[in-house]
């Protein structure tokens, strides 16, 4: 091969050549990091939430009238929810998965203000939780219909009983994560409360959150003004019922306002929607970047051509085929991109490390790098191809013309 | 000479106008990504009151768990609880202090035929709009003296004045609110600070609330607050007196504080504070108040997002690859007319003539990109406003004043100079006669 010849007249003309490197080089460091960055977002989305996410739906009801009897409204509300028809089952409860707001507590296995505790979400349900959230119960029992409580925001005293999701389970106890069932963990220091059930998943409201996995149900109904009904529909049933039940609650009681009717599908995209517009963003600037370098190199290669008009003449009328002439300009990019890319991927690693360290980000695949290397070389020699084509298309006679 | 040396730039630029065109294009894609991603950076990290921002002070104490800080590494809680909020405002060591949270209510309009609605709520005391500088289209806040007495009195926001009295002066007018009758004594006029610098626990960019209440009121009508509450130690007992009394933090306290040796002495004050709330108890941690003033507490609360800095960065490289190019099309272009560079200064020309000849027709291509530039940053705020559409706050992020106007347009001319000096230089060094002999 002509690599000798190649890099002795690349160092001829070093600055041009120095000047493309380093723009694969910027470019390839961006984009490995903006593929980690989408890696990891897209990672992050394709969590399961752990229930029945297509069917269920939930709103809000604020009672606001001086005399409103929160109780009663729940009691009444959740009987006529549940009678009809299409409705799978509904619960009231604090919020749902990915919501955004909702209730954390940290439990321990040991009683006592020293003990290390474990942040859990918390969801308060009635005997019908389980089956609401459509969560997969893999262990234990779910609760009875004695064992739900009246809580309030402002009680001091906890349920006695509580299902974890899995994930709670393996934190807790990291020793036999398969045998939570039947044990005591502590809540606000002292209060006991016995696990009687594990389900597989069940997110919490938070996705930023490192415990989003860990989830606490507990039986009891959260008394106050304002409530929130989570309800479970047959399959294509979701659209019909959500404005028939909305207004059905509107009419049922004057000193209330229903609001916030949302499905679990909305409460994802909403919740994931940044995440979501960053990946475009990001798959945009990657995309302008590498068209830019592309284009970058056919103006570059373009010029180098026309420099060389009568030296490729030259060699042609002293026997050099088309191909190699061909061969020669693609063989020149290949060697520029190497280095470049070569300079890019410890660039990439430099750029992924201070973002690891700057914005807590998972570090990156190692694979991205070699991927983005195919890819750039691949787009190298994809836009210097014209103007070498052009090259090789330069007749041997115009070596013998003056220019 | 310099009209000939744009005469000279354009005859040059259209001389090769796809060259020319690449490098506008090349700095107007630059200068787009970096302006747009600067921009929302810039109203993010912005003053939302600059006329007050030095003296108006956040106010921290450390009254969290022995155990563990209310924030790694060893960072006080960001709010504060109802016993020290209000012990500092009866204090009143400042010049003047607000204590407020946030809640929702449920108007009752007087129009049987409209639905009661939710709006966002603020209980703070008298101060809150002084000492935030709030405008007024009508009347005002009410006198201190209506938070002693319980006086059922509200401010309201235009907005929500336009929907209940039709935009019209409403002061003195009543308002149901959860069964209890108010009296309006103020409207708001338009007012975003960006970020909501009082109160960022919750959505920092979201809208200010649309109602205010006297904060006496709202503790007595036993209000919750709808932030954040955040608790480190189980209650004693059930009910809102137990609530109050407890170490759950969710209320804001702010001060007003001239120079450094007040704040000096209202530090001196808090320390002493919290040294006596020590002997009854309380604040089992060390020692760690803090004061910070509104662009400490906006830098302390990190309110400019993550990705932002992250796309910052990015955008920052993408437009140095667009100078590299730039600098690479350049200095394909000089050298493709060194033979009419070496002519000219064989002719006589010097070489600061010809560093400015060319100097200049970059000049001309940078101001091209930067206004295409501008351009394409207004294209690249609507796009995000698209992009980020489900944030209802986006569009407060996506104004680009006449600061950045004129920061794209210098960053634009900056980036060509730069990308020009290089070429520039090499066009100046090549010998008068070298490239006529093959002519």
């Amino acid at each position: 091969m002509e690599f000798g010849p190649i890099w002795r007249a690349l160092m001829r003309n070093k600055t041009a050549y120095v000047l493309i490197a380093l723009q694969i080089a910027v470019t390839m460091a961006i984009m490995v990091n903006a593929i980690a960055i989408i890696q990891e977002r897209s990672r992050m989305m394709a969590r399961p939430s752990g229930v029945d996410e297509d069917n269920i739906f939930y709103l809000s009801s604020t009672g606001f009238t001086t005399d409103y009897n929160d109780r009663a409204a729940i009691v009444e509300d959740l009987d006529a929810i549940r009678s009809l028809p299409g409705v799978v089952d509904a619960i009231s409860s604090n919020t749902v998965p990915l919501r955004g707001g909702g209730w954390s507590s940290g439990v321990a296995t040991e009683p006592g203000e020293d003990a290390d505790g474990t942040g859990v979400a918390v969801y308060f349900v009635d005997e019908h939780g389980i089956d609401t959230f459509g969560l997969n119960l893999v262990a234990g029992r779910n609760f009875e219909p004695t064992e739900i409580e009246w809580y309030s925001i402002d009680s001091t005293l906890w349920p006695r009983a509580g299902i974890i999701s899995q994930d709670a389970a393996a934190t807790l106890f990291p020793d036999a994560p398969h045998d939570a069932v039947g044990k005591t963990i502590y809540i606000s220091n002292d209060e006991a409360i016995q696990i009687v059930g594990v389900v597989e998943r069940m997110q919490a409201a938070w996705k930023d959150w490192e415990g989003v996995e860990r989830s606490m149900l507990v039986p009891a109904f959260l008394e106050g003004s304002s409530t929130r009904y989570v309800i479970r529909t047959a399959p294509g049933e979701r659209d019909r019922l959500m404005p028939q039940i909305e207004q059905m609650l509107a009419e049922s009681n004057d000193g209330r306002i229903v609001r916030d009717l949302n499905t679990m599908t909305e409460t994802r995209h909403r919740s994931y929607s940044e995440d979501a517009a960053m990946i475009k963003l990001l798959v945009f600037i990657v995309s302008l970047l590498t068209a830019i370098t592309g284009l970058g190199i056919v103006g570059l290669a373009s010029f180098s051509v026309a420099r060389r008009t009568r030296q490729i003449g030259t060699r042609r009328a002293l026997g050099a085929s088309r191909p190699a002439i061909l061969r020669y300009f693609m063989l020149e990019n290949f060697m520029v991109s190497s280095v470049g890319i070569v300079a890019g991927g410890v660039l990439a690693v430099a750029l992924n490390i201070w973002m690891v360290q700057t914005f807590e980000l998972t570090p990156m695949a190692w694979y991205i790098i070699p991927a983005a290397m195919v890819v750039l070389w691949l787009v190298g020699q994809a836009a210097v191809y014209g103007p070498a084509r052009r090259a090789s298309l330069v007749p041997p006679a115009v070596a013998t013309r003056s220019v | 000479m310099i009209r000939y040396y744009i005469k000279l730039g354009m005859l040059g630029i259209r001389q090769n106008p796809i060259l020319s065109a690449l490098m506008v294009a090349a700095i107007a894609v630059g200068i787009g990504a970096c302006m747009t991603i600067i921009n929302i950076d810039y109203v993010m990290s912005g003053n939302p009151i600059p006329q007050r921002s030095e003296v108006l002070y956040h106010v921290q104490l450390d009254s969290w768990d022995p155990n563990e800080p209310a924030e790694e590494p060893n960072e006080p809680p960001n709010q504060v609880t109802y016993l020290d909020g209000t012990a500092l405002l009866g204090a009143a060591e400042g010049r003047r202090q607000v204590l407020s949270y946030r809640s929702t209510r449920v108007v009752q309009p007087a129009d049987p035929d409209v639905r009661p609605f939710e709006v966002g709520a603020r209980s703070a005391t008298a101060d809150f709009f002084p000492m935030f500088d709030v405008p007024f289209l009508y009347g005002r806040g009410w006198d201190k003296s209506a938070d002693d007495t319980l006086e059922q009195v509200i401010v309201l926001g235009r907005e929500i004045n336009e929907r209940l009295f039709g935009g019209e002066d409403s002061v003195g007018s009543t308002l149901t609110m959860n069964g209890e009758v108010f009296r309006v004594t103020g409207v708001i006029d338009d007012w975003t600070p960006i970020p909501k610098f009082y109160d960022v626990t919750t959505g920092p960019f979201d809208e200010v609330e649309e109602v205010y209440f006297p904060f006496s009121v709202s503790i007595a009508q036993e209000v919750r607050g709808d932030g954040n509450t955040n608790c480190w130690k189980p209650r004693d007992d059930a009910g809102w007196n137990s609530f109050l009394n407890s170490e759950c933090v969710w209320m804001q306290f702010w001060v007003e504080l001239h120079g450094a040796d007040e704040k000096r002495d209202y530090m001196t004050f808090l320390d002493a504070y919290v040294e006596s709330q020590k002997r009854l108890g309380r604040f089992p941690r060390p020692l760690n108040n803090r004061l910070n003033d509104v662009m400490e507490w906006m830098a302390d609360q990190e309110i400019v997002a993550d990705d932002v800095q992250v796309l910052l960065g990015l955008a920052i490289l993408f437009l140095v690859v667009c100078l590299l190019n730039t600098i690479g099309l350049l200095l394909a272009k000089i050298m493709r007319r060194s033979g009419d560079i070496s002519l000219r200064r064989a002719l006589g020309a010097s070489r600061s003539a010809i560093f400015s000849q060319y100097i200049v027709e970059a000049g001309v291509i940078g101001l091209g990109g930067g206004i295409i530039g501008i351009g394409l940053t207004w294209l690249g705020l609507k796009g995000i406003e698209i992009l980020y559409g489900e944030l209802e706050f986006i569009e407060n992020l996506v104004h680009m004043d006449w600061v950045m106007v004129l920061a794209a347009i210098m960053l634009a001319i900056l980036s060509a100079l730069g990308a020009a000096l290089y070429p520039t230089w090499r066009a100046c060094r090549i010998h008068p006669a070298a490239q006529l002999k093959s002519l």
